[in-house]
């Protein structure tokens, strides 16, 4: 009787010494708890042992703490907080954020939520507030309801800015734009004059019919193509495929069919140009196709012949995106800006940047129009995203 | 207390130290202390009063679910729509806000609904009693899910960070206390005591164990399943109003996924799917076990990829260790010594 209640004691203690063991500088805890129990010590191993669960236990903590330890102290630290783990174009952002924090030597944390939901995001910003971060650079799931939660950390002293995705002019201090509005619609209209050799049918291949940045696009190149310039151009539809790969196919079918004049379609989103890429060039249809797409997706698809579907199209570069977001957490936090209209910075070899306006009431930085994927160049940047 | 003949007559378990210390909630408090101590060594920040409150402060809104799911688990049934319960509470709470009435009135008619939801549950699942309730609130958690997109389409409803008293449900604090956290362990220690020292609770644990010789015995099994599937409704919404409160504002997608982690911190109490077996405490600790695992992983970084497998190892190993039956373990250990 008294040496099951030992071996029970033993057992548990076992456990809760492995899992405080592997702590790493939690060493000792380990040992102490294997010295007092000495005596007894075979008879509770062997039921450690039995029971499988600890070992395993073990090892996915101790994996836990050597990864922890890279990113804790130091003085000041920035982290970037993106939209979700396993997005491989907010990974290239995490990237470049890496690239400017490791040659300053500075601290960066890197936080990506398991899912893309506001919920999980203000969970890990309270995480970075209680770890007494310098800033956070945020891409917000929702522009809204992250806002007590960045109140919050601004309260508390903490820089906040955004990338890619906005969150509302509350709550933040700056937004790194990749690419102004105007300047999209412009640059993509521009593409479709030439490849039209400007006049005849053209149609867009959206997304959601709800997708913000999608719309302010399609309403600019709408607005650009009230110029005289544009009137040989007739835009026929708006289709939109949802981001989905297959509807996005369907779509685009849907248009060839319906309009057998079609000359151009213009895909703004990376899963519609790519499926009506494939789509093009696998019926090697005539129709040309621009738009905003990943390099690294749509490579097989540029070319100038007739046998490519796309002769070029653009995307900023999300490398880029986070380098210059990092550069905006570094002047943040050492106090050079504020995020007020009209300041300036340098961002290491981007050049230097002014800050402006937003169309929300807040403030932004540009990083630039966008970028041109030619047949040139797309061998060398299909590898890079 | 046994007879001479060996046989027990009695009421009262004889009290035995070995059983003591091998009941899940001592196994629960080990495993809570030792989480508590990796979590301080990994973390220089994790061991201070501040933090670890406002660590509750992530977790502790939808563990108001896991209070009645712990009922609806004794009982040996469950409810998977509670997570649009909660969306489409907080799309009420939002709309009726927005439409101009007072927070208070938002509130209570966020209360109305997730009652109402949970009465539907009830309702269906007692007047047709030969459905499975996995089904009935799949299909209602479709249904809620599906009217608060029609309410809302995808677009957010917000504004509630203007009303203060209503933004400091989650933000505000007593001291060092968030007051969400008093909340909480107010409705935990109503929870507890009503599952443990009323007549409600034995007849709880009676329907559970077996539901037939509980309608027998003369205990309403219907009303009581109509209640219990009523307050998770009704609580939900309380998640709903933290929730709601923490975002300053509601969508139509928000809280999915929240019925299984709530199903997941009350299995991890002990409380069993099979019904009619687990102590309330239990589901307690789990929450906090969960909470500041997942709050001391965050604390160093750990890539979330990663945190969801330690979470998911930890809920299997803990789940599986009582069927190892380690009385048996000891018992072979000892012929053989």
């Amino acid at each position: 009787m008294k040496k099951k209640l030992l071996s029970a004691i033993l057992c548990a203690a076992m456990l809760a010494s492995v899992l405080a063991g592997c702590g790493g500088n939690g060493g000792s805890g380990s040992s102490t708890g294997g010295d007092a129990n000495a005596p007894a010590a075979d008879e509770g191993e062997a039921n450690a042992g039995d029971d499988a669960s600890s070992p395993s236990d073990a090892g996915d903590d101790a994996e836990a703490s050597s990864d922890g330890k890279e990113s804790s102290g130091g003085d000041a630290s920035y982290a970037i907080l993106v939209k979700s783990a396993g997005n491989p174009y907010n990974k290239k952002m995490i990237e470049g954020f890496q690239e400017v924090m490791d040659a300053q030597g500075a601290t960066c944390v890197v936080k990506e939520p398991e899912e893309a939901s506001a919920e999980a995001q203000i969970k890990m910003i309270n995480e970075l507030v209680a770890q007494g971060i310098s800033s956070i650079a945020i891409a917000g799931n929702d522009a809204d309801a992250l806002q007590p939660a960045l109140e919050e950390a601004m309260n508390q002293g903490i820089k906040v800015c955004c990338m890619d995705s906005a969150v509302n002019a509350d709550s933040r201090q700056l937004f790194v734009n990749q690419a102004g509005i105007e300047i999209i619609g412009e640059t993509l209209m521009e593409a479709v004059y030439d490849i039209t050799g400007g006049e005849g049918q053209w149609a867009i291949l959206s997304a959601t019919s709800q997708a913000t940045n999608q719309n302010a696009w399609i309403d600019a190149m709408k607005q650009v193509m009230e110029d005289e310039k544009y009137a040989g151009l007739e835009l026929v539809e708006v289709a939109y495929g949802d981001d989905e790969y297959q509807k996005s196919v369907d779509q685009t079918q849907a248009l060839l069919t319906n309009y057998p004049d079609l000359k151009v379609i213009c895909a703004p989103t990376t899963v519609g140009i790519m499926a009506a890429a494939k789509v093009l060039q696998d019926e090697s249809s005539s129709v040309k196709l621009t738009g905003l797409g990943l390099p690294s997706e749509m490579a097989d698809y540029i070319g100038a012949d007739d046998t490519h579907s796309c002769p070029y199209m653009y995307l900023w570069n999300p490398i880029d995106i986070g380098r210059l977001t990092a550069y905006v957490s570094l002047a943040l936090v050492d106090g050079s800006i504020t995020g007020a209209s009209g300041e300036t910075f340098t961002a290491g070899d981007l050049g230097e940047y002014t800050i402006s306006e937003a169309a929300d009431g807040g403030t932004e930085v540009v990083l630039g129009p966008p970028f041109a994927f030619t047949p040139d160049n797309i061998e060398e940047w299909k590898n890079v995203y | 207390m046994a007879t001479k003949s060996g046989r027990v007559i009695s009421a009262e378990k004889p009290f035995r130290w070995k059983q003591a210390l091998l009941k899940w909630e001592v196994f629960l408090v080990i495993i809570f202390i030792a989480v508590n101590i990796m979590n301080a060594c990994i973390s220089p920040y994790y061991m201070s009063v501040n933090g670890l409150f406002t660590a509750t402060s992530s977790f502790l809104e939808k563990s108001f679910i896991v209070l009645p799911m712990a009922y609806v688990l004794l009982l040996g049934e469950i409810d998977i729509s509670v997570g649009a319960t909660v969306a489409l509470s907080a799309c009420m709470l939002g709309i009726s806000f927005n439409a101009g009435m007072p927070m208070g009135a938002a509130v209570l008619i966020c209360l109305l609904t997730g009652s109402l939801c949970g009465a539907l549950n009830g309702l269906i699942l007692t007047k047709f009693q030969e459905l499975a309730p996995m089904i009935v609130t799949l299909g209602t958690q479709i249904l809620f899910r599906g009217i608060a997109e029609i309410l809302l389409t995808d677009q957010a409803t917000g504004g509630f960070t203007k009303v203060a008293w209503f933004k400091n449900l989650y933000w505000g604090k007593v001291g060092p206390v968030p007051i969400m956290f008093l909340i909480f362990a107010v409705c935990a220690a109503v929870f507890g005591v009503i599952m443990h020292c009323t007549t409600f609770g034995r007849r709880m644990y009676a329907i559970g164990s077996n539901p037939l010789a509980a309608k027998y015995s003369g205990i309403h099994v219907q009303k009581i399943r109509f209640i219990i599937y009523t307050i998770t409704g009704t609580f939900s919404a309380v998640t709903a109003i933290f929730l709601a409160s923490g975002m300053g504002s509601a969508r139509s997608n928000i809280a999915s996924g929240y019925e299984l982690e709530a199903i997941s911190m009350a299995v991890l109490g002990g409380i069993l799917t099979d019904g009619g077996k687990g102590n309330f405490p239990g589901a307690i600790l789990a929450i906090f076990i969960l909470g500041f695992l997942r709050y001391g992983l965050g604390l160093v970084n750990v890539a979330s990829q990663l945190m969801m497998v330690i979470i998911g190892l930890l809920l299997i190993v803990v789940v599986m260790v009582p069927n190892l039956n380690l009385g048996r373990i000891f018992k072979k250990k000892e012929t053989k010594a």
